[in-house]
Order: C-alpha cells, then sequence, then structure tokens
C-alpha cells in the first residue's frame, strides 16, 4: 500500500482528498460530522415508519466517530477534547435519550474489552486459542455465585458479598481468570497451531458444562437454571440526580431515572476499563515482553535461542488475555444482571476471533473497530433490518415499479434468522479482500504485500540455470 | 587457562541413527576454531546440543566449568553461549533493530510491574538496549539500517543481522553455523573480517561450522573434524591438511571440495 501511494502521482493539490487532509479542513469536517450524527439521533422519530432504518445508519455512524477522531491529522490536544465531548458527553445524553443505544455502547465496551483480550494471546503471541470465552465465564460466575439470590453454597452459607464490593471483584475476576488461565497454559505450552486450537476448544468447552454441572453435589453455580439477580455496583447518588435533571431539562420523557443512571454508570465503568486495556496493551507491546512475544510468533526457535524463556512468555500471554476477559466477565454478569452456561458457548469464542481477525489481528486500534463492528452488527443493524421490513409489513408499503407488497414477504426471510449467514458472508468477503483486516498492524500489512510481490518473482529464481540458490539482493 | 568449553563424550542418537557418537572438544578461551566435515557429519546436530534444542544422550558440556546438558536452551543463553543458524533464522516481520533487541532479552530484568506501570528503571533499560543495539548493527556494518524490516534486506545483511543479534546477548562464546554459506567472495572476505573483529574487539570466543575450505584454513587456529557423527581428527588446518583420515572423508566419497562448498548441507 504504501509503495502504491509513493509511486502514483501526487494528487492535485486542490482535489477534496488533499483538502481534508489538511489539519484545518479535517477538524471543522469532524465538527461537523459529529454535530449532524449527533442532532440526526436527537431527531429521530420513533414512530416513524423509517425509523429502524435510521437507526441502521445513523447509531454506527456515531458510535465510529471515536475512531475517525483518533485517525484525524489533527492536534492532539483537539483529539482529546473531541474524544472526551464524544464518549463522556454526547453518549450519555444520547444514552438518557434513548437507554437502548446506552445497553449498546456498553456492549461495545464488553466486546471491545474482550477483543483486545484475546488479542494479546492470538495477535502478539501468535497462540490460536477458540475457547478464550471460558476466561469471560470464570469472571462472570466468580460475580455470580457470590451475589446472586440463587442459592449457591456460597450464598446459602452467607459468605455472600455487598454490592460495593463489585470494584474489588474486577481485580479479584481478572485474578481468578489470569490463574485459570495459567492452569490451561501448563499442559498445552508444547503445542502450536491447530493443535493448540483443538485443545483451547476443548477447554473452552469443559468450562461450560463444568458450570452446568456444579450445581450437584454442592451448588457452585446452580446449573442450567442459571443465576439470577446477580447484584449491581450501587450507584452514587449524584448520579442518579445528575441523570433525572438531565432528563427534566431536555425534557426527555424518561420511564425509569434509576435504571438508566445505573446504566449509564455501567458505561462509564466500560469506558475506564477500555481505556486502562488499551493502555496496558500499549505499554505490553512496546517492551520486552512484547518483543519477546512477537519473536515468539516469528520462530519459536530462534526466539528461544536467543534467550527468551518460552514457557515464561507464553504463560503471561495467556495470564494477561485471561485477565482482561475476566475482568469483562465481571462487568458483564453485573450489567446482565443473569448468566447461565449458555452465555458461554463456543459460538462466542469464534466471534470474539472473528472480530480480531475483522479488525486486523495484532493491531490495537484494528480490534477495537473490528469489535464495534461485529457488535453492531449482531446487537442493532440485524435485528433493526428485520424491524424495519415489519413495519413496512405493518404499513402495507409497496416498491413501486416492481409493484412488491412487503406484506408478501414471507416471515421464513426475517434478516434476524439469517444474521449468521450475513455475518459468514461478510467474514468470507473479508478474507478475500482485506485479509489482514481493516486495520492492519503495520508488519502482517507489510508481510501480506510482501508475500505477493514473492509470488511475481518465483519464476525468475526457478530459471537460474544452475539451480543454485541464487542471492535474493 | 582452562579451556571454555569442554565437550565430553556426547552422544545422541534420533531413533536408529547415532547422530553424535562419543564426541569429545575442547575450545580454548579467546580462540577461533571451526567444526567441518562432510554432509551428514553431525555438525549442526552438535551445535544444536550444545545450545539445548537437543537434549544428548550421554555426555558433558562443560562451558566455563557448568554442565549445559539438561539446560533450556534459553538458560544456555543466559550462561554466555549465542549462536546464528545455518538456514538465516530471524524475526522477518520485524524490524532489524528489534531483532537485536530481541537478542539482549536474557541480558534485560523483565518483570510484568515494571513493565505495566514504568518503574524500577524501566524506560532507563529501554533506552540503554535500544542504544546497545544501535552500536551493535553499527559494529557488523548496519548503521542506518535499524528500521528497516529484515526481511528486505539483502541476503548477506541478514547473516550479519543475526550476527548483531547472537552479540547483543554478551556472549562469552559464539557459535556460527555455516556464516558464508551463499555468499559471494567478496561478502565472504568481508564476513571473515567481521568474524575477527568479534574476536578481537569484542573478546568473544568463536567456533564455526563451514564447508568453505578457504575460510576454514584462513582464519581457523583449531579445527576439529566430524564424520558419521564421530570426531576422526582435530588440530592446526596444517595437520588437518596432511591428515589421511581428513583427505579420505572428503575425497573417499566426493570427487571435489569444490562441490562441496557450492551445496549447503541439509542436515
Amino acid at each position: 500500500m504504501t509503495t502504491l501511494t509513493a509511486l502514483s502521482p501526487q494528487p492535485q493539490p486542490q482535489g477534496w482528498r488533499e483538502i481534508i487532509r489538511r489539519p484545518g479542513p479535517a477538524l471543522a469536517l469532524l465538527i461537523a460530522y459529529i454535530a449532524f450524527t449527533t442532532m440526526a439521533l436527537f431527531g429521530l422519530d420513533r414512530t416513524a415508519l423509517w425509523y429502524p432504518l435510521m437507526q441502521i445508519i445513523f447509531v454506527p455512524m456515531f458510535m465510529f466517530a471515536p475512531f475517525l477522531v483518533v485517525s484525524a491529522p489533527i492536534k492532539t490536544i483537539y483529539k482529546v477534547i473531541l474524544g472526551g465531548v464524544l464518549l463522556l458527553l454526547l453518549m450519555p445524553l444520547l444514552g438518557i435519550y434513548n437507554p437502548s443505544w446506552l445497553g449498546l455502547a456498553i456492549q461495545i465496551c464488553v466486546f471491545t474489552g474482550l477483543a483486545l483480550g484475546l488479542n494479546i494471546v492470538v495477535g502478539f503471541a501468535g497462540l490460536l486459542d477458540l475457547g478464550y470465552v471460558a476466561f469471560f465465564a470464570v469472571g462472570a460466575y466468580a460475580w455470580g455465585s457470590l451475589t446472586s439470590p440463587a442459592g449457591t453454597i456460597f450464598t446459602v452459607n452467607g459468605w455472600s458479598v455487598s454490592p460495593g464490593a463489585f470494584y474489588v471483584f474486577l481485580i479479584i475476576g481478572a485474578a481468578a481468570a489470569a490463574l485459570v488461565g495459567i492452569l490451561l497454559g501448563l499442559p498445552v505450552l508444547r503445542l502450536r497451531g491447530d493443535y493448540l486450537a483443538i485443545v483451547t476448544l476443548g477447554f473452552g468447552e469443559m468450562i461450560r458444562v463444568l458450570a452446568r454441572n456444579a450445581d450437584a453435589p454442592i451448588n457452585f453455580t446452580n446449573g442450567a437454571q442459571g443465576l439470577h439477580g446477580i447484584a449491581s455496583p450501587p450507584v452514587p447518588g449524584f448520579v442518579i440526580s445528575f441523570t433525572a435533571s438531565i432528563g427534566n431539562t431536555l425534557g426527555f420523557r424518561m420511564e425509569n431515572p434509576n435504571a438508566v443512571a445505573q446504566q449509564l454508570s455501567f458505561y462509564v465503568i466500560g469506558i475506564i476499563i477500555i481505556a486502562l486495556i488499551v493502555i496496558i496493551c500499549r505499554r505490553l507491546i512496546d517492551s520486552p515482553i512484547g518483543r519477546a512475544w512477537t519473536a515468539i510468533r516469528e520462530d519459536e526457535v530462534a526466539a528461544l535461542a536467543m534467550g527468551v524463556p518460552l514457557v515464561k512468555s507464553k504463560l503471561m500471554a495467556f495470564a494477561m488475555g485471561a485477565a482482561f476477559g475476566g475482568a469483562i466477565g465481571v462487568l458483564y454478569a453485573s450489567k446482565q444482571t443473569f448468566i447461565d452456561p449458555d452465555s458461554f458457548q463456543l459460538l462466542s469464542s469464534i466471534t470474539i476471533l472473528a472480530m480480531v481477525i475483522v479488525g486486523g489481528i495484532g493491531s490495537i486500534k484494528g480490534v477495537m473497530v473490528g469489535a464495534m463492528l461485529i457488535t453492531l452488527l449482531n446487537l442493532s443493524m440485524l435485528t433493526n433490518l428485520s424491524l424495519q421490513i415489519n413495519s413496512l409489513k405493518n404499513a402495507d408499503a409497496v416498491i413501486p415499479i416492481v409493484n412488491f407488497h412487503f406484506s408478501d414477504w414471507p416471515s421464513e426471510l426475517e434478516p434476524a434468522k439469517y444474521g449468521r449467514l450475513l455475518f459468514g458472508l461478510i467474514l468470507v468477503l473479508m478474507m478475500i479482500f482485506r485479509p489482514a483486516g481493516l486495520l492492519p498492524e503495520k508488519r502482517r500489512k507489510l508481510e501480506l504485500t510482501e508475500r505477493r510481490e514473492e509470488v511475481d518473482e518465483e519464476p525468475m529464481i526457478r530459471d537460474t540455470p544452475s539451480g543454485v540458490p541464487q542471492e535474493r539482493s | 587457562m582452562a579451556p571454555i568449553l569442554e565437550v565430553k563424550n556426547l552422544s545422541k542418537s534420533f531413533g536408529g541413527i547415532r547422530a553424535v557418537r562419543d564426541v569429545s572438544i575442547s575450545i580454548e578461551r579467546g580462540s577461533m576454531s571451526s567444526i567441518i566435515g562432510p554432509n551428514g557429519a553431525g555438525k549442526t546436530t552438535l551445535f544444536n546440543l550444545l545450545t539445548g534444542i537437543y537434549k544428548a544422550d550421554t555426555g558433558e558440556i562443560l562451558f566455563d566449568g557448568k554442565n549445559l546438558v539438561g539446560k533450556r536452551p534459553d538458560q544456555v543463553n543466559a550462561a554466555g553461549v549465542a549462536r546464528t543458524f545455518q538456514n538465516i533464522r530471524l524475526f522477518h516481520n520485524m524490524s532489524v533493530l528489534e531483532n537485536v533487541m530481541v537478542g539482549a532479552h536474557s541480558r534485560l530484568k523483565v518483570s510484568l510491574w515494571r513493565t505495566l506501570f514504568h518503574v524500577g528503571g524501566f524506560n532507563e533499560q529501554e533506552v540503554a538496549v535500544r542504544e546497545k543495539a544501535l552500536n551493535l548493527l553499527k559494529f557488523v556494518g548496519l548503521a542506518g539500517k535499524g528500521d528497516e524490516l529484515s526481511r528486505n534486506l539483502p541476503y548477506g545483511d541478514q547473516r550479519r543481522v543475526e550476527i548483531a543479534r547472537a552479540l547483543a546477548s554478551d556472549p562469552k562464546l559464539i557459535l556460527f553455523d555455516e556464516p558464508t554459506a551463499g555468499m559471494n567472495p567478496n561478502e565472504t572476505q568481508d564476513a571473515i573480517g567481521l568474524f575477527r573483529r568479534v574476536r578481537e574487539e569484542l573478546g568473544v570466543t568463536v567456533v564455526l561450522i563451514e564447508h568453505d575450505m578457504r575460510v576454514v584454513m584462513n582464519i581457523s587456529e583449531h579445527i576439529d573434524v566430524l564424520d558419521y557423527g564421530a570426531k576422526i581428527a582435530e588440530g592446526t588446518p596444517d595437520e588437518i591438511r596432511a591428515n589421511p583420515r581428513v583427505i579420505e572423508a572428503y575425497l573417499g566419497r566426493r570427487h571435489s571440495k569444490v562441490d562441496e562448498s557450492a551445496n549447503p548441507e541439509v542436515a
């Protein structure tokens, strides 16, 4: 890609592409974009015929704005200000206006955290893990089994913890998951690639089956019935009054200000966790640990011979990835207030892996984009597509020229039922057109373009008369 | 002075094949020596045993008085033995500088705590290791190439990166596995100069596996000859040249030395 831009003639200085690369116009455009999407979302009429379609368009536009801010060619100070305004002002306001958007934002935080955790194992260290959801389950059950009134061994004996312990449990959940990550890591360290993938896949299923069956003779998990009524952290009074007063001032109708305030605090916790995870990821990759991981990913034997302790480095990768999963698990259990073994299926592991791959394996920003895109697709865009078709059916809309009545749309063809199909299709197209992901890690991008060039060169090497390997200079 | 490396009665079998049998070798501190032998003689296997990649069946490897048998490769590296590989094994998608920095891993204080909170001299260590890597790149003649992806370097330069990477662990002993394979005569001359400087300027003991007899006879003070996994001769280059068993091992199976040097061993 770099070579292409270098070789092709520079775009005309007055072209629009050139103009928006300048800091001034870029900033203006960005502000206009944010203002437009925000106003559009506030202006949506929930009773309108095209409301679901409008959501499909404007919700992702708004959610992706932080990435535009980060990538824009503007000064860091503006990035910080715009990012702060987006994440800490506009998103909460929109969330109070329409709590379902806030719920969506929390889910995006959850899956971004999971994808970043898996990225440490798969992207940084190159260890394919198909059972990542197990660590998520460990965190979720750690919090759930101690606070749910479902009658686990802990709550029956009065060992339940108060909801205020939530913040401590973010760390305990992370530590518990890290421990499980090390336990998993120890026996599988000698395995690579496919073999490792199979073992981790089995491990993920084991944890799920364990959760399903650990209700007798001693009830740890309440088995298949799951844990209900999991505690949420207490919401500070000022958040409730703040939410209520915002709602009143701006004239939003709110059914339950307390619930909204609760969601708002989850959102803020989620944003803080993601910020911490991103900082940790960046510090790890720019350190001897990160270089050791990359070296292992590139050539295990050479890394070992250069003094990289394989066991220690791989365990550290497993433990770090698992710790993020565990902390996010605590947040998830608390936010959902209900978990059961089916919340942690193999499909979840694969979805998280797909986020990493679609975004750009190994690239922190890419993985975040991938997580957001797939979460939006799964939780918002496909359901809204179904809703849109239903509302068109109810309104008895007709496509003019072909004279198609939406009431004739078969209920079997509801888009939500074809979510997995669309999802699979997107993955296939991605792998064909952008195999390194949407925002590839720098070196992987180079790797893939280099490979293509090598293929072109190959015949020349074969043609050397002597058959002696030629220098590749 | 006691030898830096003493190999005593080392043996290794793979299934029914005895790749290394009862080999004893002694390397003087500060010397430059070579291990030669026809294809499949067990030279690379010997290096893999010395660096802990294979575990010896029997025998001892005494490095600086400590037994290395049973040590992991990273522990061997930390003890002061570095190596390069016959088929270059760089971390291809890392920059040249990062490759060399990984080489210093065993000399770094690595802890999660320091990394996450940037305390305990973390930043100072990062600056120092970068500086060290840059100096080593200058030493091997690759100043200014640090930011290139190592896979993009020409073949001869990749060999140099591998040498710089090996030197980054501050070794006392460095093992070069066919370092001039695939080089043209000019590059070979440069490489010989580099090997000499490694010994003279850095004071590192050097052991080469080499097929190019001009290189071997030119720079070695001491040569050990392996054939079918066993040591058949040792001595100065002149002694080896005159040794009938060595001549038989080479000429008895192959008809010219030129042929030998043209085909890199695939062992």
